[in-house]
């Protein structure tokens, strides 16, 4: 925690950066995003396990931008998440330094560069935790009648509130779907159609492009587990396309490419 | 359920399978009247909303049909849309959505005789599976 301090102290004194973008004590016990302008309140920043914000949906906001040239403590999926948005022309690596953190936040590791970012995400293990493989497994395997009424449960708890899109950070955009009304794709209130509506299209929308953050579900204020469908999407891309997200800041989107051989023993 | 008889909707492109589905009406052959045809410029333009919207219509079956691979006259834009296909069918399945409902083909424009067999036995299958009230039914729920 002391290195990851002193390294914000040194860049904001020296000016390298005008805001670190990190985590600091917030309510309950949890952490909390803490945009730090001041070398003198840098003592602010914390770093354990309950530090699990993926801070990269800031780099997207307008009012964070403005700020100046940030230097934003990052997780694994942070990592990923940066590259993302620079695979799809969102950032550039002139605006930003990446500070990688290790899981005991003893050690910081300063990414100045989008290259510099790669080979540090490459070093990484990206696979499915045994647990969490688990967990999707188990879902994935109950019978349709089972997984329709499971989604539906959950989705009829849906609010529509839209955390799940605000704390995401690859859904950006200024003008959502959402917000559409000529025509009206996705219903305003929270009904069953209209709630399997958005998380199909949400799901949708991040194919080929979420890193598995699982903010979505942190976000989520009645617990509906969207990082199941965000996985199974990742994994379809995976399997179906060989493609992982955010690995690289220069790469076509699963979606808008294809290979002619490209599987379709569903077509007729 | 013999008397049931299915709602499908399909989309096609413009470019082969509408001209294939012309192809057999001009042909005069015979095919079940449960289709109706949405057309498209292109199977790249058929969003998946589009066939979320149909069931929640009231479609009990989807048909979605373009040109086959290599022949797109916009050269890719049935390869996007298969990728696209191949992503949100396994979204649907995972969601508990029968996929069965939802037939992907290619027909091209010489195929009149291939779409005519493609909507009987969609229709026959979709017939078999009977109304799509599951999803129907979340129509009814909440203020709409």
């Amino acid at each position: 925690m002391e290195a990851l301090r002193s390294k914000a102290r040194e860049l904001l004194a020296g000016k390298t950066v005008q805001v670190v973008i990190g985590y600091g004590p917030g309510s309950g016990g949890g952490a909390r995003a803490v945009f730090i302008r001041e070398a003198a309140q840098a003592d602010i920043l914390v770093f354990d396990g309950t530090c699990q914000q993926n801070l990269a949906v800031y780099l997207m906001k307008p009012e964070v931008r403005k700020l100046g040239k940030a230097a934003l403590v990052a997780t694994p999926p942070a990592l990923r998440t940066i590259l993302q948005l620079a695979a799809e022309n969102q950032l550039t690596d002139a605006a930003l330094l990446v500070l990688a953190v290790s899981p005991s936040g003893n050690e910081v590791v300063p990414l100045a560069t989008f290259a510099a970012l790669e080979a540090h995400v490459a070093a990484l293990d990206h696979g499915l935790g045994a647990a969490d493989k688990a967990e999707l497994e188990t879902y994935a395997a109950l019978s349709l009648e089972r997984r329709r009424q499971f989604w539906e449960e959950q989705f009829s708890r849906c609010l529509k509130c839209y955390a799940c899109r605000a704390a995401c950070p690859l859904c950006y955009c200024t003008r959502c779907t959402v917000e559409c009304n000529q025509p009206q794709w996705i219903p305003v209130p929270a009904h069953d159609l209209g709630n399997l509506e958005w998380n199909v299209m949400r799901a949708m929308h991040l194919a080929g492009r979420c890193v598995d953050c699982g903010d979505c579900s942190r976000a989520c204020p009645v617990g509906i587990p969207l990082h199941l469908l965000n996985r199974k999407l990742i994994g379809a891309v995976f399997a179906d396309f060989d493609f992982r997200s955010g690995m690289a800041a220069k790469a076509d989107n699963a979606m808008s490419t294809f290979k002619p051989n490209d599987p379709e023993d569903f077509i007729r | 359920m013999s008397d049931f008889n299915p709602k499908i909707v399909a989309f096609v492109c413009n470019w082969c399978t509408y001209a294939g589905a012309d192809l057999t009406g001009t042909s005069r052959m015979k095919y079940s009247p449960q289709v109706s045809i949405i057309r498209f410029p292109c199977t790249g333009r058929i969003d998946f909303m589009l066939l979320l919207k149909a069931f929640a219509n009231g479609a009990d079956g989807i048909i979605v049909s373009g040109c086959h691979p290599n022949d797109c006259h916009y050269s890719s834009g049935n390869f996007h849309a298969r990728r696209r296909w191949i992503v949100f069918r396994g979204l649907l399945d995972f969601l508990g959505i029968d996929v069965r409902r939802v037939q992907f083909s290619w027909v091209s424009a010489a195929e009149g005789a291939k779409w005519a067999q493609l909507v009987n036995e969609t229709a026959e299958h979709i017939r078999a599976l009977g109304p799509f009230s599951g999803y129907q039914r979340l129509r009814g729920q909440g203020v709409g």
